[in-house]
């Protein structure tokens, strides 16, 4: 059986309630445990470091999926001083599970575009769990255009288990609106910083992963198809997540060893989830170093920049046979 | 640097492991559409450009046939074909299953690039091998497609590319993936600098390929009956679990939903083209 829940943590905060327990007991006896408790305390808490820093890839996917883990919408309230929410694609629908709109951070007027997944049931279900629609896309194209014409920097926040596969998307063109935003990001006159947040889940994440530089909280991952997916394509089973987690290298310290990504940004032990004002402040140093480096490089030597760090990726495995 | 794996050659061999033909028991000799399942035989499909005469099922053509088919005589001039992929993230059976893909193709890889005169002009010319692992988009098939791509603007040659994938190569992980980063890119460039790009889709062009550089043509044509979509079908049909609409994601169904330009028999392929790149290269 494949295991469906990072359980560590409840473990953890379970063992640590009744440590606190036993604590206020001793204290009413007439020998002396304190010393003994407070050793025991401390080694739980290396145990639980650890555990944090030695995350397997499948653990990594459970957290990086954990229902309350920071989204967009709590990075977007707690970077920016001002934000307006900008709807709609001007085509057909304002797809939920895409969130878009301007602000300013740091002084400096942003263009932002992220995944959204919902904080509970209902909201998940209008944000369709963060699997978006071509409408999504078409909107975050029609946001980039706008960033261009007013030479916004653009952050775009990726958490998608991918994009919506659904006969409606692939009526309206699913493949077509990402590829357009693939091209578009790849050319667009505006500094880009992408992060993964989350879950970057194949062609539907990707979208919106192209930029100037591109980052990833420690514990998100970034696959070309879910773990489970590939599973039971290649392996025949689902129930082979776990190891096929492990084999196709999704992990943030995994790509970047693979020069995919530029850099990763650290989550407390814990998590993302178990410690957002950390997480979020660590977003908002990188954000404001690397914005303050794209914007004032001229915008012809950024693209020529871009262009080489895009056309790079991936070539160095290129071999020549006789 | 530039090869012809076609040599002299004017032959077309005879591929009978096509997935979608079965020997037929009882004729020996004989093929069975799998489509249809009529029977018929080997000459009647050589006339016919491996399109079933009874039901039309266009069956999947090898690069070489497909080769065959578009280009003038000998005017096939491979480039890169010397390179391949190597098993980047350590990923089990990899290294058998381009083996395979090697030993039945003949080729290195799923993507065979090269220059090309079609209908009198010259153009660069790409084609994906489906039976090198479902042409599937590595590492490698996306450096030749920018190169295909890096060619065209440098020679302001046209841009062909006959697309068929499963997708991105699961094998390769997030390299793949990026590969539809770096086509698109190119292809960008490929338009801003006005040069024609022409994307011929056939039967399967899913995933990473075809929300990529297939998608990014100035001209879109489909073969008959392709199935073209973002998501597999068993994917979509696992997740909303309902019946699927009549020709769902076929290239009929894309026409009439606006995704392609046209949706072309194979034996009029070769004449669209060169009607489209006189009116592109030739006209004054």
């Amino acid at each position: 059986m494949i295991r469906r829940q990072f359980d560590f943590e409840k473990k953890y905060q379970d063992f640590m309630s009744k440590l606190d327990q036993l604590k206020d007991e001793a204290q009413g006896m007439d020998f002396d445990l304190q010393k003994e408790l407070v050793e025991l305390e401390a080694r739980m808490s290396g145990i639980r470091e650890e555990k944090y820093q030695n995350l397997t890839a499948w653990e990594k996917v459970l957290l990086s999926r954990h229902p309350e883990r920071p989204g967009t919408n709590d990075y977007i309230e707690y970077l920016c001083e001002s934000w307006v929410e900008l709807h709609g694609d001007r085509q057909f629908a304002d797809d939920q599970a895409i969130v878009g709109g301007i602000g300013i951070f740091q002084g400096q007027p942003v263009t932002i575009v992220g995944h959204r997944k919902g904080k509970n049931t209902r909201d998940n279900v209008r944000c369709n769990f963060g699997m978006p629609q071509p409408e999504g896309y078409r909107k975050v194209y029609r946001l980039l255009r706008q960033a261009e014409k007013f030479n916004r920097p653009v952050i775009t926040f990726i958490d998608t288990p991918g994009a919506y596969p659904g006969i409606g998307a692939e009526e309206r063109g699913q493949a077509w609106a990402i590829s357009k935003l693939l091209m578009t990001l790849s050319s667009l006159r505006a500094p880009i910083i992408a992060i993964v947040i989350g879950e970057g889940g194949s062609g539907g994440a990707l979208a919106l992963a192209v930029g100037d530089r591109l980052f990833m909280l420690s514990n998100a991952v970034f696959s070309v198809a879910s773990p489970e997916a590939c599973a039971s394509i290649l392996w025949k089973t689902p129930e082979k997540a776990e190891e096929m987690a492990e084999a196709l290298k999704i992990t943030a310290n995994d790509l970047l060893n693979l020069r995919i990504i530029d850099g990763i940004i650290a989550e407390p032990i814990g998590g993302a989830n178990q410690d957002f004002e950390m997480t979020a402040s660590q977003i908002r140093m990188t954000l404001e170093r690397e914005l303050h480096n794209l914007v004032k490089q001229d915008i012809d030597g950024l693209l020529q920049e871009r262009r080489q760090r895009l056309r790079k990726l991936g070539q160095h495995f290129v071999q020549e046979v006789k | 640097m530039f090869k012809n794996p076609l040599g002299k050659k004017k032959y077309i061999e005879i591929n009978v492991s096509r997935e979608e033909l079965m020997h037929d028991v009882a004729f020996p000799g004989k093929y069975t559409c799998s489509a249809c399942s009529s029977s018929m035989s080997e000459d009647e499909l050589l006339v016919n450009n491996w399109v079933c005469p009874r039901c039309n099922f266009h069956f999947a053509l090898t690069a070489r046939e497909r080769i065959l088919a578009l280009c003038e005589e000998d005017s096939f001039e491979e480039f890169n074909g010397g390179l391949s992929s190597t098993n980047i993230l350590g990923f089990p059976g990899y290294e058998e299953k381009l083996a395979r893909g090697q030993q039945e193709t003949g080729f290195n890889e799923s993507v065979i690039t090269g220059l090309a005169k079609i209908g009198g002009y010259k153009t660069v010319l790409g084609i994906m091998e489906s039976r090198f692992m479902m042409a599937s988009m590595g590492v490698v098939a996306g450096e030749k497609i920018c190169q295909a791509a890096e060619m065209a603007i440098k020679e302001k040659y046209p841009l062909i590319m006959v697309a068929a994938s499963g997708g991105a190569r699961m094998q390769e992980g997030m390299v793949s993936l990026m590969q539809m980063t770096r086509t698109s890119m190119v292809i960008g460039e490929l338009h801003a600098q006005g040069i024609l790009f022409i994307s011929i889709l056939t039967n399967p062009t899913t995933g990473g390929v075809l929300a990529s550089f297939a998608s990014l043509a100035d001209i879109i044509i489909a073969e008959p009956g392709a199935l073209i979509g973002f998501a597999g079908p068993r994917v979509i049909q696992q997740t909303i679990k309902q019946q699927m609409p009549e020709r769902f994601q076929r290239s009929e169904f894309l026409l009439e939903h606006g995704m392609v330009d046209m949706v072309v028999e194979r034996a009029n392929l070769k004449e669209t083209l060169g009607s489209l790149l006189t009116i592109h290269v030739g006209g004054k």
